[in-house]
């Protein structure tokens, strides 16, 4: 199952550095941010932006912890139409999402937290997907485009 | 990294130094709920200059820890809350009302003085 807020099978490149980061405790989540920051730096980004980066991968990093015990972080940079931006995937093989467009859901939770981490980080990313079904683990991959959106 | 806890009169000021990992912001609740009591605290000031990000997570336990230190009867200021960090914070959606925040420590210090003292006025009336 699917959710897509745009085209994100549209042919891209890998062009820098790649970091894949495991999330196993609650400091890796810190860990995670900290590369998400470094990556985007580099990248181009603003304060602002790198901020909002490290906010996100925060939230789907938690994600990670609190309901599937463990998985990983990969941080890219990526380049598209001759724009820079970065690329972060949280990848589990914990219980997954039964209902993706309900864990959408703005304040939805199923108790562990505040129902704000995935509707929360689709609102600070340029695109957002979840690809998960019941059982199948879950996959989050979110893209920041350089000077976009101000 | 465990946050320092500077007693200062009647208050007690918690600096965030660096990043927290969530083990971390649950060791300055439970360290901020004990010492309000243990030295008899009218405030307390969390200074979160150099936190890196405020996720749902810290701003949750932030706000718990404020209302927990209100039900210990002091009062809690957060400051230091940065530009980005708000922008990010207003874009994911959390909110911290009800809880009074100030720009920096300065400020904190000033509207805590403040809150004491209207505390202090209406039991004496």
């Amino acid at each position: 199952m699917h959710f897509s807020t745009s085209g994100l099978e549209s042919a891209r490149r890998h062009v820098g550095d790649e970091v894949r980061v495991l999330i196993e405790a609650d400091s890796d989540i810190v860990l995670a941010r900290e590369h998400g920051r470094l990556i985007g730096k580099k990248i181009g980004f603003s304060a602002t932006d790198l901020t909002i980066i490290a906010t996100a991968i925060s939230e789907v990093a938690r994600n990670i912890l609190v309901f599937a015990k463990s998985g990983e972080i990969v941080i890219r940079e990526v380049s598209e139409h001759g724009r820079s931006g970065i690329q972060i995937t949280a990848r589990d093989n914990g219980p997954g999402i039964p209902d993706i467009s309900l864990a959408m859901q703005e304040g939805y939770s199923t108790g562990k937290g505040l129902g704000m981490g995935l509707p929360g980080s689709r609102r600070l990313m340029d695109e957002f997907q979840v690809i998960s079904s019941a059982g199948n683990g879950t996959i989050v991959e979110m893209k920041k485009w350089v000077n976009q959106n101000g | 990294m465990e946050v320092p806890i500077l007693k200062q009169g009647g208050y007690l000021i918690a600096t965030i130094q660096a990043a927290l990992s969530d083990a971390d912001l649950i060791k300055l609740q439970d360290a901020l709920v004990e010492q309000v009591g243990k030295y008899r605290s009218k405030g307390v000031i969390i200074d979160v200059t150099a936190l890196d990000v405020m996720d749902s997570f810290a701003t949750r336990t932030l706000r718990s820890i404020a209302h927990m230190i209100k039900l210990r009867g002091a009062e809690t200021v957060i400051c230091g809350i940065q530009p980005e960090v708000a922008f990010a914070m207003v874009q994911l959606g959390l909110t911290l009302e009800g809880i009074s925040t100030a720009l920096d420590l300065e400020e904190g210090l000033a509207l805590l003085n403040k809150r004491t003292r209207e505390r202090e006025a209406a039991r004496g009336r």
